[in-house]
């Protein structure tokens, strides 16, 4: 349970989220680009990180299916902000030692002649630390 | 007119033609990008964590080399833009990262977000204005019919970027008609092509990517324009659509007879 809290109020405290402010509009998932990829959608982000329930997210693929479009960020009519909670519970993950989920190995079978380098930095800086 | 230009990793490699054309378009009307000496790449992605210190330290530098030069700072790549212009809002507005970047850097002068920041389309707009770009085109591209590709970068957060409306935006079409061609509007210019997710979900970015296509060419383009070259790679690559997507520079170049 202490571990839970501490890891509740590390992504409260990385993402600088009020999750209190949320009034379940659900604006933010209608508006999402990668919904049909998730798991758990913006608006349960900030729903399960109120009720700390960090590692159901922590352990969810859903963490790297978001595109950092700022949709919702722009389109919550309260301000919440779903996309920092999602980048503060991936961080979560990946800041741990062998965590990464990407990896500098994995890049070279993934580049086509076109690929600009601008993919492979925004994908490392999103999946590995 | 002479700005701090901050040219990006992209730019330089697969990028080059938005850079190219950029500066060639530059000189034709009359203002200068003089690119920072010694820049780091930004990053490509903002990073939004409030404890996310070390990640924003190539945005600041860039910032503070054009802080010194005593120059506004132009970018070209939205990414670019995006990472550099919300860094300089957090130094502006967040005590405590502004606080950590300095105790960091130990820069003679502490930098809180003093530069301005402006993308290229802006220079264009606030600096040499529509009409002056308008009255500059050689070869109007007549009868060409454009969808602009804002993407996400350009525009959002709305309120930290500032570029224009975020969800009824005009700075793209403003330009599409000041050379010449006429600007379509259609729905998903401002939606999400896939960016990154593409490195290893192909199928989440080509679904993305096509339905942005799909909606330009049921708008009746025959060429999009974008100022983003992971925007330009998805769309072109994963849209799965005939329709040409090109730099918004390239066809300034085109218009003002410097291609």
């Amino acid at each position: 349970m202490s571990h839970s809290n501490n890891a509740t109020e590390q992504v409260l405290r990385s993402s600088g989220v009020d999750v209190r402010k949320c009034m379940r509009c659900g604006k933010c998932t209608a508006t999402c680009p990668a919904f049909d990829e998730m798991e758990y959608h913006p608006h349960q982000f900030v729903y399960m990180v109120e009720k700390g329930e960090i590692e159901k997210l922590a352990a969810s693929p859903s963490i790297y299916k978001c595109l950092s479009c700022f949709a919702c960020v722009d389109r919550c009519p309260r301000g919440v902000e779903p996309a920092k909670v999602v980048e503060a519970v991936r961080l979560a993950v990946i800041r741990q030692q062998g965590q990464n989920h990407m990896k500098s190995d994995d890049i070279p079978a993934l580049l086509d002649e076109d690929m600009p380098q601008q993919l492979l930095v925004s994908a490392m800086r999103k999946y590995s630390k | 007119m002479k700005f701090s230009y901050y040219p990006g990793c992209t730019l330089k490699t697969k990028g080059k033609d938005l850079d190219r054309y950029g500066r060639l378009s530059a000189e034709a009307l009359g203002f200068t990008l003089e690119e920072l000496p010694d820049w780091q790449c930004c990053g490509a992605v903002y990073p939004m964590a409030k404890d996310e210190i070390a990640t924003k330290l190539s945005a600041v530098r860039a910032l503070v080399s054009a802080r010194d030069a005593g120059e506004e700072l132009v970018t070209l790549c939205s990414a670019c833009h995006n990472v550099i212009k919300q860094t300089n809002h957090d130094m502006a507005t967040d005590a405590d990262i502004a606080l950590r970047v300095n105790n960091y850097l130990g820069l003679e002068t502490p930098y809180n977000g003093e530069t301005t920041v402006l993308h290229y389309l802006e220079v264009l707009r606030d600096r040499v204005g529509f009409d002056k770009i308008k009255a500059a085109v050689k070869n109007p591209l007549t009868g060409r019919k454009i969808a602009a590709y804002y993407g996400c970068l350009l525009l959002r957060p709305g309120k930290v970027m500032q570029f224009d409306d975020p969800e009824n935006p005009t700075i793209l079409e403003n330009f599409i008609r000041a050379i010449g061609a006429e600007p379509v509007i259609w729905g998903m210019r401002n939606e999400c092509c896939g960016g990154y997710v593409a490195a290893e979900n192909k199928a989440q970015a080509e679904k993305r990517s096509s339905i942005v296509m799909e909606d330009a060419k049921k708008n009746g383009a025959d060429t999009v324009i974008t100022a983003c070259p992971l925007c330009l790679y998805n769309l072109a690559k994963n849209g799965g659509s005939d329709l040409p997507v090109v730099y918004f520079t390239e066809l300034l170049a085109e218009a003002l007879g410097v291609k």
